[in-house]
């Protein structure tokens, strides 16, 4: 009996908290080291771009928080249909933890978005398609929260708020397709996973540096809100 | 099944057939929409003929929009509803069946007036019927993805509000396959693609959405 794995010894709500803490402090102390070291080797060692000047360099923030923004949504949903797959409470309050951090990452890359727009593009918005997008991801994360909120019982909210979250994550890519196909007018992907990135080793360097960080405060600002949610519910 | 289906359908069209009041106003509202855009950016005939597609496309989301909230309410309200969940018939043939009742009073006299709003607009006539086929194909993916939000916010203080934050994100697909395939003809060139799109979009919903209303009803009623 020993030697069979517990899989859901930690998807209980008690034992699962002073994990939680434990691996909170380490991601809270992760995101402040590699957001150190990311943001000097943005600032300082990756050189200025020839043709953006120094306005490239939001792409530090912009484009990490454009990726955590989505890859999110993504996880929320994965938390929110194993919450109404197995009946895990746990799950269900990983997924409400992440929708607010997901939401500032989308805000956060539509801001710096406009920002990096005005000196490059001339222009703070434009109705282009992956700025669209991103629009309608943050109202699909609103949605999911507005929902949860809105609903007192706490298992109901949970199981719709995972309902609405699966529906959004179907929808996404043809939300994302038919925008696309609807205008495109921005640069096309500099980074992909297929073929060598089109930019210096620094730059680069200084964004995966600055994308680990946003996963570290994504797992430690979940992690810490769910010990709210558990706390708060029991 | 089939006499679910049938029995379903009779009910919600003589329901609606006895509150035509409700019916007309959700028609009356698309009609109105659509007549205040001239008179808020000006009665220019270009500029309406280019805007037309889009507004009324709108006018269409928002008005089959406001109409989802009777969908389930009632019978929430007065426990058939309940006595639906417990019958025999599968759930998704359920909601699929009260949805297309629901598209009948609701989205298809859309489909038949909008060729009236688009004389207004000063179309030419030749787009009247692609502006038809497209609301034709659209409007029935607006009231089977809006039903699931309509399921899920049933009962919930701030619904009307809150479906609309819900739905409306969802819509923009259709919005953009619907309008885009009136601009394509306008243009001249064969609204076909979008056409096509949009079909697909309906046979996508039309066998995922009945679903995930049932689950959204189960949740909601439990």
């Amino acid at each position: 009996m020993s030697a069979t794995i517990k899989w859901f010894w930690y998807a209980s709500p008690q034992t699962f908290l002073p994990l939680a803490g434990t691996m909170a402090r380490a991601c809270w102390a992760g995101a402040a080291l590699l957001a150190l070291a990311g943001l000097y080797v943005g600032f300082f060692v990756a050189p200025t771009d020839a043709q953006q000047g120094e306005a490239y360099r939001i792409i530090f923030i912009h484009v990490p928080a454009a990726w955590m923004s989505m890859f999110l949504y993504l996880v929320m949903a994965g938390w929110a249909a194993l919450g109404l797959a197995f009946h895990t409470r746990l799950s269900s309050m990983m997924a409400s933890a992440l929708a607010p951090t997901g939401a500032l990452f989308t805000f956060i890359a539509l801001w710096t978005g406009a920002l990096w727009g005005r000196p490059t593009w001339g222009t703070y918005w434009v109705w282009d398609a992956r700025l669209t997008s991103e629009l309608i991801l943050l109202f699909l994360y609103l949605g999911f929260m507005a929902l949860q909120a809105a609903i007192d019982d706490p298992r109901r909210a949970d199981r719709a708020g995972a309902l609405l979250a699966i529906v959004g994550a179907v929808n996404v890519p043809i939300i994302y397709y038919s925008v696309q196909w609807w205008n495109t007018l921005h640069q096309g992907a500099s980074v992909s996973l297929a073929k060598a990135p089109s930019m210096a080793a620094a730059m680069f360097a200084g964004m995966i540096l600055m994308a680990l960080a946003f996963w570290c405060y994504s797992i430690a600002a979940a992690l810490t809100r769910v010990r709210c949610i558990i706390l708060e519910r029991r | 099944m089939i006499a679910a289906v049938c029995c379903i359908l009779r009910r919600d069209l003589l329901l609606s057939l006895r509150r035509r009041s409700d019916v007309a106003t959700a028609l009356l509202f698309f009609v109105i929409v659509a007549s205040l855009f001239p008179l808020g950016i000006g009665a220019e005939p270009n500029l309406l003929r280019s805007i037309a597609p889009g507004v009324i496309w709108v006018a269409a989301l928002l008005s089959s929009m406001l109409s989802l909230g009777r969908l389930f309410a009632a019978d929430h309200a007065d426990g058939t509803l309940e006595q639906m969940l417990l019958g025999a018939a599968p759930l998704g043939v359920v909601a699929a069946a009260k949805v297309l009742a629901h598209w009948l009073v609701s989205g298809l006299p859309l489909v038949v007036i909008a060729p009236l709003i688009a004389l207004q607009y000063d179309l030419p006539a030749p787009l009247f019927g692609v502006l038809a086929l497209s609301l034709l194909l659209g409007t029935p993916v607006l009231s089977l993805v809006g039903a699931i939000g309509a399921a899920l916010t049933l009962g919930v203080r701030g619904g009307g509000v809150l479906l609309s934050l819900l739905v409306l994100p969802l819509y923009v697909p259709v919005l953009i396959f619907g309008a885009g395939s009136v601009d394509m003809a306008a243009a001249g060139l064969t609204p076909q693609g979008q056409l096509e799109l949009l079909a697909a979009l309906l046979l996508v919903s039309a066998a995922l959405a009945p679903w995930a209303i049932g689950a959204a009803l189960r949740i909601s009623t439990e």
